[in-house]
């Protein structure tokens, strides 16, 4: 077996607010292979970011982080300022959900991606100026000789975007984390920046870990899905085995909720009943209780555990099946 | 290499006409910016502007009233009063930039402290400012002039500190409301360190509030600087000063009213110009309030 790039484990993130503590994230494990595509689903609130964040120690010091985040076998939970601040941007970087807010205004582009060469390599200034470019050329931004000297108000929402990945890329991380990526952006764009992590997972090798609650987006580009509910993992497969037999009702309720052409014509989408539960205490049961089908006695007075149902197909549920 | 010609017109400079024409729509500031650079270069160049040298007495017209050898009147000794307000505004100027300067120089690295690294240091800042703020700007710079000696150096640095807590307030804030924003943390999360943050993403940020607000300090150093060298804390006579020609016209107000006046005159104008100038400024660069 390949040896992993990643490895988060039992990975919980408390939060602590003036009403008492907020169970971000509870005992969430990850395994992330060199060049693969991670998709990270679910929705608002569920955990996804924080759990990204916490990868690199980008949570505020109110997050209190317990568990493992090892990076190629070296563990990143607990490691120092100055060792963090090397991987970030070299090793693991990140594209953000704002690319309309996500450049200073009062740089040029080339500026700011030339920032990030020069933190972590050592180039003379005629280089970082000609690596810059390359990158420019690389996210395809047309023209990159001229685009170089502009501010960012002077790009799209989609080239600005295009500008954060090639800042992301500068110094050929090994995972770009990509939280909400296309979430701002006009489908059509949209389209285009997948294209684009498609394209530079192909030619880069870089490992994606994409964070998103659009499950279109997931089906594109992930090899692997993870569903996250309430701050746990839910399911995880790989995307066929996932879209063709979900297992969790969170998961099926997820895939009834997307538009598709050509699906059952009685006019109206599936929605999943109810509310996110709060995440201020964690029941002690199953999550998604009170808004499935299935839940029974058994729901209401344990936590599932994750459980096996195929070779790389886990589930917290009680009653997992495609029912 | 081509990349290098391919460079149209720059960005920058676009950006620079457009602010400039912006600027002219505003006749106000135009006007003002027309005395402060009148001000200043009577200031600089008073060896060269001024009719009579600021000391010279004309015992055969004291305290005489305007006429061609006098355009302004004589003061009690005889001495040309439009000279010496020429030669008083290098006392008005000097200490209206050098104390804003210093007050920048103290209070913009103090405020970036406090608003970006937070924690206890913040706290102590802040509450040291809300106390010092708590204290009228005059009655601080008079306080910190009567500890330090009067002389034109000590009343510069009275009013320099005196003008911290406010500027602190403002820096603080601005580092406080950047440090959020998303091109921050994006910079954090691609491994930039403090310094970087600092100072490629938070100051140039903040610029144009400092450049502001700078404007709108240094008026208020030109009149502290008047209040002081009246009081006796600031210039001494005979080296003229606004403040010093006001303090001794106080003794002939009954005879000669208007040596009381012209002084008078050139604080409010020029304190008045800076402060519509620096409200331009404010128009010019917040792209909010463009209508």
């Amino acid at each position: 077996m390949t040896e992993l790039l990643l490895e988060v484990q039992d990975l919980s993130v408390r939060f602590k607010t003036d009403d008492g503590a907020v169970h971000a994230v509870d005992r969430m494990s990850l395994a992330l292979l060199p060049s693969e595509v991670l998709g990270i689903v679910g929705e608002s609130g569920c955990g996804k970011s924080v759990t990204a964040l916490s990868i690199v120690g980008l949570l505020p010091s109110t997050a209190k982080v317990t568990g493992s985040v090892r990076f190629e076998g070296a563990e990143l939970l607990g490691a120092s300022r100055s060792r963090l601040r090397k991987i970030r941007g070299r090793k693991i970087s990140f594209v953000f959900q704002e690319p309309m807010t996500s450049l200073n205004p009062v740089l040029r582009i080339g500026n700011q991606i030339e920032e990030v060469v020069r933190e972590h390599m050592d180039l003379s200034r005629h280089a970082v100026r000609g690596r810059v470019l390359e990158l420019l050329d690389l996210v395809h931004i047309p023209d990159p000789g001229r685009r170089i000297d502009e501010y960012p108000h002077q790009l799209s929402g989609g080239m600005r975007q295009r500008v954060m990945i090639a800042m992301a890329l500068a110094c050929d991380p090994k995972i770009l984390i990509a939280d909400e990526p296309t979430t701002a952006l006009d489908v059509t764009i949209q389209a285009g920046i997948l294209d684009l992590l498609r394209e530079l997972r192909e030619r880069l090798g870089t490992a994606i870990i994409l964070i998103t609650h659009n499950l279109g987006v997931v089906a594109d580009l992930a090899d692997r899905v993870v569903v996250m509910y309430a701050g746990r993992k839910a399911e995880e497969a790989p995307v066929g085995e996932l879209f063709a037999h979900p297992q969790h009702p969170y998961t099926i309720g997820l895939l009834g909720a997307v538009p598709r052409p050509g699906a059952a014509r009685n006019g109206r989408l599936q929605e999943i009943p109810g509310r996110v539960p709060s995440l201020a205490q964690l029941p002690g049961h199953c999550a998604f209780a009170d808004r499935c089908p299935r839940a029974d006695e058994r729901s209401w007075s344990e936590v599932p555990q994750l459980r096996r149902v195929s070779p790389d197909h886990t589930v917290a549920c009680f009653h997992p099946g495609e029912g | 290499m081509s990349y290098v010609e391919a460079t149209p017109l720059g960005a920058r400079a676009r950006r620079r006409r457009i602010l400039g024409r912006r600027f002219l729509r505003r006749p106000a500031a135009v006007v003002s910016l027309g005395i402060v650079v009148g001000a200043i270069g009577a200031a600089v160049l008073a060896r060269w502007v001024a009719p009579y040298a600021p000391g010279e007495t004309d015992f055969d017209a004291i305290l005489a009233s305007p006429s061609r050898e006098h355009l302004l009147g004589t003061d009690e000794l005889g001495r040309d009063t439009l000279s010496r307000i020429i030669w008083g505004a290098r006392a008005s100027i000097q200490a209206g930039f050098f104390a804003t300067m210093l007050a920048m120089a103290l209070a913009v690295p103090i405020g970036l402290i406090a608003g970006y690294y937070r924690g206890w240091l913040d706290t102590v800042i802040a509450r040291v400012t809300d106390v010092l703020l708590a204290f009228p700007f005059l009655i601080l710079a008079v306080g910190l002039a009567a500890i330090l000696g009067p002389s034109l150096l000590n009343a510069t640095l009275a009013l320099g500190i005196a003008a911290v807590p406010p500027l602190v307030r403002i820096a603080r804030g601005e580092a406080l409301a950047l440090r959020e924003e998303d091109y921050v943390r994006a910079a954090v999360a691609n491994g930039a360190n403090d310094a970087v943050i600092i100072g490629r993403h938070i100051v140039p940020n903040m610029a144009s509030t400092l450049l502001v607000q700078a404007t709108l300090t240094i008026p208020a150093a030109i009149i502290g600087e008047a209040v002081l060298s009246f009081l006796g804390l600031g210039v001494q006579p005979p080296t003229p000063s606004w403040g010093v020609m006001l303090n001794a016209a106080q003794s002939y107000l009954g005879e000669a009213p208007s040596l009381a006046v012209y002084p008078g005159l050139a604080i409010v104008i020029v304190a008045l110009a800076f402060n519509l100038l620096g409200d331009g400024l404010r128009d010019v660069l917040d792209p909010k309030t463009e209508r």
